[in-house]
């Protein structure tokens, strides 16, 4: 029997019992468009949350004031009980660092803002000019704040698209005066919209010099340093670097937290990850089920095709053939079931999209080839008992069933 | 030299903790071209000797020479490649694949053969005219008489040409004047050289035939060919 009519005769036993023939798809691609589905949503949150840090700007290293690392009892731990702030000249320190591109101090507070008649809460963030470059920030009008603003406490302030837009409405913004607490600032710049990272929009955010914000609250502590590595590579060795200034300064204390984007991305993407091959798995279940279903359907169809085997044997069909003939139409109900819950979760992975247009649910590559694989492999590897029970079939007892 | 010679078969059948001697001690030689009925009582045996010539099933004990070569031996594969094209099979139930149509159930040995679809179609074509089935070529056996159905199936045996056709009740099936019909096709493909075994219950159609081989209790009991005339 030549393998293209193998193929034939396969298909038409296959058509020959539609019902049949549909449910058994029909198991099939549910199983598969789980997988897709359900993998597209994991995937479509680890990508989510990696862009949102991502849009934190690169190579970003975060020191916070404390040690947040339980490292046990250290000689430090008897001298000091309470961690040193963080100051600007903490800052203005680090970018002595070789690998250290470029230093942001963040100081942070809420305030209230008021132009004209109009007031609102509001977040003033005080910092350096390099902080745009750092998180890549873009301004529709205006500038940013300039670097003669770094060490002295001008009365400028750079403001969010939407403080922006309520506050000013249709009317130019830069050049305007605003009050922020109990002080008269200029607007030098307008943020552009959209400039997200983490929850803290700087859409409503007042950006001031970070002598201007720390005099406005009446402190010389910072919130936290930002720092920029020179390249990916540099991120860990920078690190250290950042490490052996802060304790130089901290007599010998290393008592603040180096936070790298880089592994809170990694932490995330492993998590997510994880959660995504899991989700995975379970609707991988749902296709070992589908497998045991097409033995099932197949054993059925021996028993059902008796007659027909003995048949085939009394004409000369040799086992192989036989084996061949129940296999392929075992594959082809696989494969029918792997395209249909192909189509069927690429689909419903659309209509995700649909209705949650911020989360990204593309199945990943390796899952849809999993999916379909795993498909055809349970076809395969379930096909084959039927089959071989068929083959081996007495065509004397075969031919005396009725039937076929 | 004789086309089909047993020797010493033996077949016993375990059913249950009885065991069955459904053929004890057969020896048989069959000439080419021979008309051959066998007949007998139900349990008599009939039918596994009709299954042993077709090589469906295998003695016990004893040798089964097929043109000279004996094919008891022979693995099961062995034995399917000589059924597809030495022996052709007729059964009383038809046995025609529902969902194929007649010109593809007449193929079905020509498929099984590995030969190309253009050669196929060919033979196929040649044999549904002469067994006049052209204008049937297409229909499924649900929607062929009786008799149309056994044509089919002859047709099927026949194509690969063998040496020998092996019919069970082939008429058991059909009223007397398609039997009748059947019979006659049958009687013509021997005229042409096939060497014809039938196996009936219809003394009839048993009397038609050259030989008969009396049956009783898995062992043949009377031999005779249909002009001797003492009988």
């Amino acid at each position: 029997m030549t393998p293209a009519d193998t193929l034939r005769f396969a298909s038409r036993a296959a058509a020959a019992y539609p019902l049949r023939t549909a449910l058994m798809v029909l198991a099939m691609s549910i199983g598969v468009a789980a997988v897709v589905v359900l993998t597209a949503l994991g995937d479509g949150a680890r990508r989510y949350v990696v862009d949102e840090f991502a849009s934190l700007g690169a190579n970003l290293i975060i020191v916070l004031p404390g040690r947040t690392e339980t490292g046990g009892v250290n000689p430090g731990s008897f001298i000091t009980g309470t961690p040193r702030d963080l100051t600007v000249a903490d800052a203005a320190a680090l970018t002595r660092a070789p690998l250290v591109h470029r230093v942001a101090p963040l100081s942070v507070g809420n305030s209230e803002i008021a132009v004209g008649g109009k007031l609102r809460e509001v977040m003033v963030l005080g910092t350096t000019s390099d902080y745009a470059g750092i998180r890549l920030l873009d301004l529709n009008q205006g500038r940013f704040l300039p670097p003669e603003a770094d060490k002295q406490a001008s009365a400028v302030a750079v403001i969010g698209s939407l403080i922006r837009k309520e506050l000013f409405g249709s009317e130019p913004a830069v050049g305007r005066m605003i009050r922020v607490g109990d002080r008269r600032l200029r607007v030098i710049g307008v943020l552009a919209p959209a400039a997200k990272g983490l929850g803290m929009s700087h859409d409503e955010l007042v950006i001031v010099p970070v002598a201007t914000a720390q005099a406005m609250f009446n402190t010389n502590t910072l919130f936290r340093i930002m720092a920029e590595a020179s390249s990916r590579e540099a991120l860990i060795p920078a690190q250290r670097q950042i490490e052996q200034i802060l304790q130089a300064r901290r007599d010998g204390e290393l008592d603040v937290t180096l936070i790298t984007q880089d592994a809170i991305l990694g932490t995330f993407d492993r998590i997510l990850g994880a959660l995504t091959l899991a989700v995975a798995g379970i609707a991988g279940i749902s296709l070992a089920v589908a497998g045991i279903l097409v033995m099932n359907v197949m054993l059925v169809a021996v028993t059902q095709r008796t007659g027909e085997i003995g048949l085939l044997k009394a004409l000369g069909a040799n086992t192989t053939d036989i084996r061949n003939a129940f296999i392929v139409e075992a594959l082809l109900l696989s494969l029918a079931g792997a395209a249909a819950g192909y189509g069927l979760g690429q689909a419903g992975a659309w209509v995700i999209r649909l209705l949650w247009p911020v989360l990204p649910a593309w199945p990943p590559d390796w899952a849809v080839i999993a999916g379909v694989g795993t498909a055809l492999a349970t076809g395969l590897v379930f096909g084959v008992m039927p089959a071989r029970r068929a083959a081996r079939l007495d065509p004397v007892q075969a031919l005396s069933r009725r039937g076929g | 030299m004789a086309q089909i010679e047993l020797a010493g078969i033996e077949r016993t059948f375990t059913l249950g903790d009885s065991r069955v001697h459904a053929l004890r001690n057969i020896e048989l030689a069959v000439s080419a071209g021979e008309y051959l009925a066998i007949m007998g009582p139900s349990g008599s045996g009939k039918s596994t000797l009709l299954n042993l010539l077709g090589l469906l099933d295998r003695p016990d004990a004893g040798h089964y020479r097929l043109e000279g070569r004996d094919v008891t031996a022979l693995s099961g594969d062995e034995q399917a490649a000589v059924r597809r094209d030495r022996i052709g099979f007729v059964f009383q139930s038809f046995h025609l694949v529902p969902r194929l149509s007649a010109a593809e159930n007449i193929a079905l040995p020509l498929m099984l053969s590995g030969m190309p679809p253009a050669e196929r179609d060919a033979r196929v074509a040649r044999a549904l005219h002469d067994f006049g089935l052209e204008s049937r070529a297409r229909h499924r056996p649900e929607e062929l008489s009786g008799g149309q159905r056994q044509r089919v199936a002859i047709a099927r045996a026949t194509i690969m040409q063998p040496a020998m056709l092996l019919a069970d009740e082939p008429t058991g099936n059909l009223d007397r004047h398609t039997g009748q019909e059947v019979t006659e096709l049958l009687e013509a493909l021997n005229a042409g050289g096939t060497t014809l075994i039938v196996v009936t219950h219809d003394p009839a159609m048993g009397a038609r035939a050259n030989r008969r081989l009396m049956m009783e209790d898995g062992a043949i009991v009377d031999d005779v060919p249909a002009s001797d005339p003492t009988r």
